[in-house]
């Protein structure tokens, strides 16, 4: 009893000293992002390895979700003689919800894990040490850029997510079931509020991208230098971001949509 | 080997350990300006530990680091990076940044810290590169490279910035006899020839006392002897027989610290 007493107070003590580790991280790798300035290769290097290798998965995945929405709404507007609404439940669902939701998992998934395992392998090869005995500082050199490159890539990837599955929802809904194309678009654009819908779902992208690259950054950077240690980091980022990703989903939800 | 202005670095009372585990027990240590200075001591002494000590990379519980008259633990992050730059260091492991290939490892440190243009770069990497015998092997990446490749480009890498003093961890190990007499010849040179520092970390007996001009022994978290590699060399020291020897009896221990070998078998 008095062990398992004993050891809550050492995971306590432990996760508040890594709350502290992490909010200094955050700030030196934050002041670390205005000597980038002076070197936007390093950043364009590593959105190329975060984004763009993430392109694929996010397309894919933005069609399939297109087409279940297409095929999902269609069946329930249908009952209710509303099928010309398709091109608006497909919209709404993807730009408000599921494009920043769904591409910030599929993200943390792809690019968060890879971006901790590198900066955990750079570590316990003593890549970073090693730049550091060299007057480098590896927060200005490895994390800042990688960090910048995914808060920057995840809106747009969220983006692509949305209109590539509003793509998906039209082939589904138009081509195949019959749903006047006509409709399908005027209705989208007409209930589709710019600031209401479409804002509100960047800055939840927004929010989502600079949570996976604190993260996905933090624990590769505070791994274990082991073997297991970087494994551990991979799979931490991975559970944490979709548990974040989806609590604030939540809290922001609440905040945009909630006093309706 | 008294007056300060005569050592780079001067260790005193230095204590260190890793939670438990004391790696050192109050050291003190001179490395002479202009010299080869070989430290030595059995695997898991804390070689390793006393180079990340002298660069500033992990701090000591008690005692003082001055590196050229800098007191290291007392130095904030800038002061630290440049002293840093004044000092190059090859890891045991070689520490290359695996996302460049040989030739953009060696010019890592000139276009950080350096606006020199691309062909002066380029002039300077081969150079270095062939002191270590590997200008032929600059397009390879560093996953293609066998350990002791790595540790030359390491060491290419370490001195591409002419420093005053480079620290080698172990850049003997996995050289075979050609390269290592090469690296011998290198390391003195590089010392001679600009004027360096050098500390070696080696536990190779033979190749440390010809190239050192002092060495240390360091064991159990002290320092068991210290002097001159020439009178060490031939001097009656039970050390160096126990070295020299390979035996594991002596006053240095093979064993990392246990308890007592019949207790632990004879228990239950
Ligand atoms: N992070 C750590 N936590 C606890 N103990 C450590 C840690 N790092 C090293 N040690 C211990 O410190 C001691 C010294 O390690 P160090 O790497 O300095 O040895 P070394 O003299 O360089 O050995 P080798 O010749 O094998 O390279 C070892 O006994 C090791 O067990
Ligand atoms: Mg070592």
């Amino acid at each position: 009893m008095t062990g398992a007493i004993q050891q809550l107070g050492i995971d306590t003590l432990n996760s508040l000293a890594r709350l502290g580790r992490r909010a200094q991280f955050l700030l030196q790798t934050l002041s670390g992002i205005g000597s980038l300035l002076w070197r936007p290769g390093l950043v364009v290097a590593q959105l190329e390895s975060v984004g763009v290798r993430s392109l694929v998965i996010i397309v894919v995945s933005g069609l399939f979700v297109g087409m279940v929405l297409g095929l999902q709404g269609y069946n329930t507007l249908v009952d209710f003689g509303a099928e010309e609404s398709l091109g608006v439940v497909v919209a709404l669902s993807l730009v408000r919800e599921l494009g920043p939701v769904v591409a910030a998992l599929l993200f943390a998934g792809r690019a968060g894990s890879a971006l901790a395992a590198e900066i955990g392998l750079m570590k316990a090869t003593e890549q970073l040490d090693g730049m550091a005995m060299m007057a480098v500082d590896p927060v200005k050199r490895v994390i800042a850029p990688r960090f910048l490159a995914a808060f920057i890539a995840m809106p747009l990837l969220a983006a692509v997510f949305s209109a590539v599955g509003v793509l998906g929802g039209y082939v589904v809904g138009v081509e195949w079931l019959g749903v006047d194309g006509g409709a399908y678009w005027s209705q989208m654009q007409g209930k589709v509020d710019l600031y209401e819908d479409v804002y509100n779902g960047v800055i939840k992208s927004i929010v989502f991208g600079f949570a996976i690259a604190w993260l996905a950054t933090f624990e590769g950077y505070d791994a274990q230098p082991t073997a297991e240690g970087v494994a551990k980091a991979t799979t931490r980022t991975v559970v944490q971001s979709a548990l974040v990703v989806l609590m604030l989903d939540f809290i922001l939800t609440a905040l945009m949509f909630g006093e309706i | 080997m008294t007056s300060t202005d005569d050592n780079l670095i001067e260790i005193r009372e230095l204590r260190f350990a890793h939670g438990p585990r004391v790696i050192f027990d109050g050291i003190d240590l001179s490395v002479p300006r202009g010299k080869v200075t070989a430290i030595m001591g059995p695997s898991g002494t804390g070689k390793t530990t006393l180079l990340r000590l002298i660069g500033g990379q992990i701090a000591p519980d008690a005692g003082a680091i001055k590196v050229d008259g800098l007191d290291v633990t007392g130095l904030d992050n800038k002061g630290l990076y440049a002293l840093r730059r004044r000092i190059g260091m090859l890891f045991q492991g070689g520490a290359l940044l695996t996302d460049l290939n040989v030739y953009e490892n060696v010019a890592f440190p000139l276009r950080e810290h350096t606006d020199l243009n691309e062909s002066l770069i380029r002039a300077l990497v081969l150079i270095k590169l062939q002191s270590v015998g590997l200008r032929g092997a600059q397009m390879l990446m560093p996953s293609e490279l066998s350990g002791g490749m790595a540790r030359r480009v390491a060491l290419a890498r370490a001195i591409a910035l002419d420093p005053m003093m480079v620290m080698y961890d172990e850049p003997f190990a996995g050289q075979d006899p050609i390269s290592m007499g090469v690296l011998v010849k290198l390391i003195r040179e590089l010392n001679d020839a600009l004027g360096l520092t050098s500390i070696i970390v080696s536990h190779d007996v033979a190749e440390a006392l010809a190239i050192a001009d002092y060495v240390y022994m360091i064991s159990n978290g002290r320092v068991v002897q210290g002097g001159p590699a020439n009178e060490l060399a031939d001097s009656s020291s039970e050390w160096v027989r126990q070295f020299m020897g390979g035996l594991s009896d002596g006053p240095v221990p093979f064993h990392y610290p246990a308890r007592d070998y019949a207790e632990e078998l004879l228990e239950r």
